[in-house]
């Protein structure tokens, strides 16, 4: 994700593109069907932004819908906005809290392993539920903690009273951390691990010539050597802040724990694609965009400052 | 795990006296060193293990008859086994056919993910491409900005009118910026004289991709080619607001439906048969994870390698 580098290349630039074009024509043509994607996907729905400020109707078209300047965001403000936008913070900083150091923790337990061996099948096994679909994990859950099922059964019978934890607004958040930490946090410990084999042995060598114990190597050398790679993985998730896995959300939201369950890209799907309200939950969605990319350019430059390459 | 000695050690070095502790090679270990790697092993396995544990307590389970998962309270490995819940889903059309259009998504999807990606990478990879840098610039803001859903939607089905078909299951996604950009930086490192000698023996761009950079490609194409293929079988979020038939739904989805929205398993199934008997609940949506899990499963063991070698790429050249 390096940035572009200028090629100046002077020969290249006093032939026209039509000789260009001639010398390398496949190229050009292969070049197509991706342009073709990325203007079609990526940037006409940009075109189509301004429905955030209309009252969008399908039918008469962006162009042919009656402009309504603010008022979708106004109408935002009004609503109960402030419960959508704290759903989404609570969460993502306890995801953040929790399944961010997760990862680095497993690896550097998987990097102490002597035995290779035992090594490879826990790691076989941990890489597992990566590739188990989120419909799969959430059904899972419901089948191991609804009513019928063991855990909701064992924990009944050791506290004396049900727990119902596919219900309970309070235990809604731990429970979709539980989930990504379930699935996540094994395939998470990969890029850790192989910055870890990047690490020159011979420091762990004179560290120990220098009387460093095993806590004191862990700290002073295998943790600096994967600083950059945490620190580029915390920008990369400073930019989703505000994205909460609403295809995760919305399988495990239930009218019971709506007040927690209702997250700012859940709300866009809601009232976007179930209600048809094209312009109020744009507005919404453009609002997310926007924080999310003032996020991300300040979580680089945070990391500029603590002297890392940051993302770019 | 070799129990070695348990007190500190020293040797002389450059006349000094030094102490020596175990490294990650290993010689002289010291009690603490000898508990912390129990305590590793142990911890690490068992959470190693509760990545199967529920898989195999499913699995299991969806072997068990409907009365005793009802009426014993815990257990693993069933008293009798019965076969029932998944006679009962393979007697239904639904899941077979959406396990029929789950391959047809997947193998149609990874097709079209691989040829549009692969073609872009590779003209992207030769830095005399005219525009390149501001199509490669478009492309690394499009990782950071989007428009968001709704706009993505409108294309998709008021625009292009793609509500209803595959077509708009398959082309939102046809490339992955981020992959794209490891194949192109891969394709950068295949040495230029190769193609240059391609070129001279008359072949076309087309025809060095083709002839020499495919061939050449085979691990990074098959490990791009199964992450689009593992994205495709496990989605269901795009059929469920694109697809209109459920005829046409992917196994995710009505997975979903019969788990998660509790809809009947098999609304089609009580129309055909008369003497239709409630169907058994709990084990039936136990047979039905189980049946869209294991195709991940039984590839997985051999794929592995080819999964992690995709992300080491992108760990170190993204």
């Amino acid at each position: 994700m390096t940035a572009v580098k200028k090629t100046s290349a002077p020969a290249h630039k006093k032939t026209s593109f039509a000789v260009e074009f001639k010398k390398h024509p496949w190229l050009y043509i292969m070049l197509i069907p991706g342009l073709l994607y990325f203007i079609i996907f990526k940037y006409i729905p940009m075109v189509f932004l301004p429905i955030a400020f209309e009252n969008y109707v399908p039918f008469s078209g962006m162009l042919g819908s009656q402009w309504v300047g603010l008022k979708w965001f106004e109408y935002f403000f009004k609503s109960s906005w402030w419960r959508y936008l704290s759903n989404t913070l609570v969460l993502s900083v306890m995801s953040i809290a929790f399944t961010f150091p997760a990862p680095i923790i497993l690896a550097l337990l998987l990097n102490e392993m002597r035995s290779l061996h035992y090594k490879k099948i826990t790691q076989t096994l941990l890489y597992v539920p990566h590739f188990i679909s989120i419909v799969i994990v959430v059904s899972i859950t419901y089948v191991i903690f609804g009513t019928d099922g063991i855990i909701y059964k064992l924990t009944t019978q050791l506290l004396g009273h049900s727990v119902d934890y596919l219900g309970d607004p309070k235990i809604f958040r731990w429970m979709i951390v539980g989930q990504n930490i379930w699935k996540e946090t094994g395939w998470g410990t990969i890029i850790f691990l192989a910055a870890l084999t990047n690490v020159d042995t011979q420091l762990y060598e004179a560290a120990m010539i220098d009387g460093a114990n095993r806590a004191q190597r862990l700290w002073h050398i295998t943790l600096p050597a994967i600083r950059s790679t945490i620190v580029l993985m915390l920008v990369l998730r400073m930019g989703s802040v505000l994205d909460t896995g609403y295809e995760h959300l919305i399988l495990m939201a239930n009218s019971l724990n709506r007040t927690v369950s209702q997250t700012l890209d859940v709300f866009v799907y809601q009232s976007g694609i179930q209600n048809a309200q094209y312009s109020y939950a744009s507005a919404v969605g453009l609002m997310k965009s926007v924080v999310s990319v003032v996020l991300v350019v300040s979580a680089n430059k945070i990391a500029h400052a603590l002297g890392e390459d940051g993302l770019y | 795990m070799a129990m070695k000695k348990t007190k500190l050690e020293t040797m002389e070095l450059n006349g000094r006296t030094v102490k020596i502790h175990e490294g990650p090679v290993g010689v002289y270990r010291t009690a603490g060193s000898v508990v912390f790697d129990v305590f590793n092993y142990v911890f690490v396995g068992l959470i190693a293990l509760t990545t199967v544990l529920p898989i195999i307590y499913i699995i299991f389970n969806s072997f068990a008859t409907e009365f005793e998962l009802t009426t014993r309270s815990m257990f693993i490995i069933p008293h009798t086994w019965s076969v029932d819940a998944y006679t009962y889903i393979f007697s239904s059309n639904k899941i077979l056919r959406s396990f029929g259009n789950s391959i047809l998504i997947t193998v149609a999807g990874t097709a079209i993910n691989l040829f549009f990606t692969v073609t872009f990478a590779y003209a992207l990879s030769k830095k005399y491409l005219r525009g390149r840098n501001i199509i490669l610039n478009l492309v690394i803001i499009s990782m950071f900005f989007s428009a968001g859903m709704i706009p993505g939607y409108i294309v998709v089905a008021s625009w292009l009118r793609l509500r209803g078909t595959y077509w708009a299951l398959l082309l939102p996604g046809a490339i992955s910026a981020y992959n794209m950009m490891i194949v192109k930086n891969f394709f950068q490192g295949i040495p230029a004289e190769l193609e240059e000698s391609a070129n001279l023996d008359g072949c076309n761009d087309l025809q060095t991709l083709w002839k020499i950079v495919l061939p050449l490609s085979g691990p990074v194409l098959a490990t791009f080619g199964l992450f689009y293929a593992v994205g495709h079988w496990n989605s269901y979020f795009p059929a469920m607001i694109y697809l209109t038939d459920d005829k046409m739904y992917p196994l995710q989805l009505i997975l979903r439906n019969i788990i998660v929205t509790a809809e009947a398993a098999a609304g089609d199934m009580s129309l055909m048969d008369p003497n239709f008997v409630e169907p058994p609940k709990q084990s039936i949506k136990m047979a039905v994870i189980v049946v869209a899990t294991v195709p991940i499963m039984c590839v997985y063991p051999f794929l592995q390698k080819y999964f992690v070698k995709g992300v080491m790429v992108g760990a170190l050249k993204g």
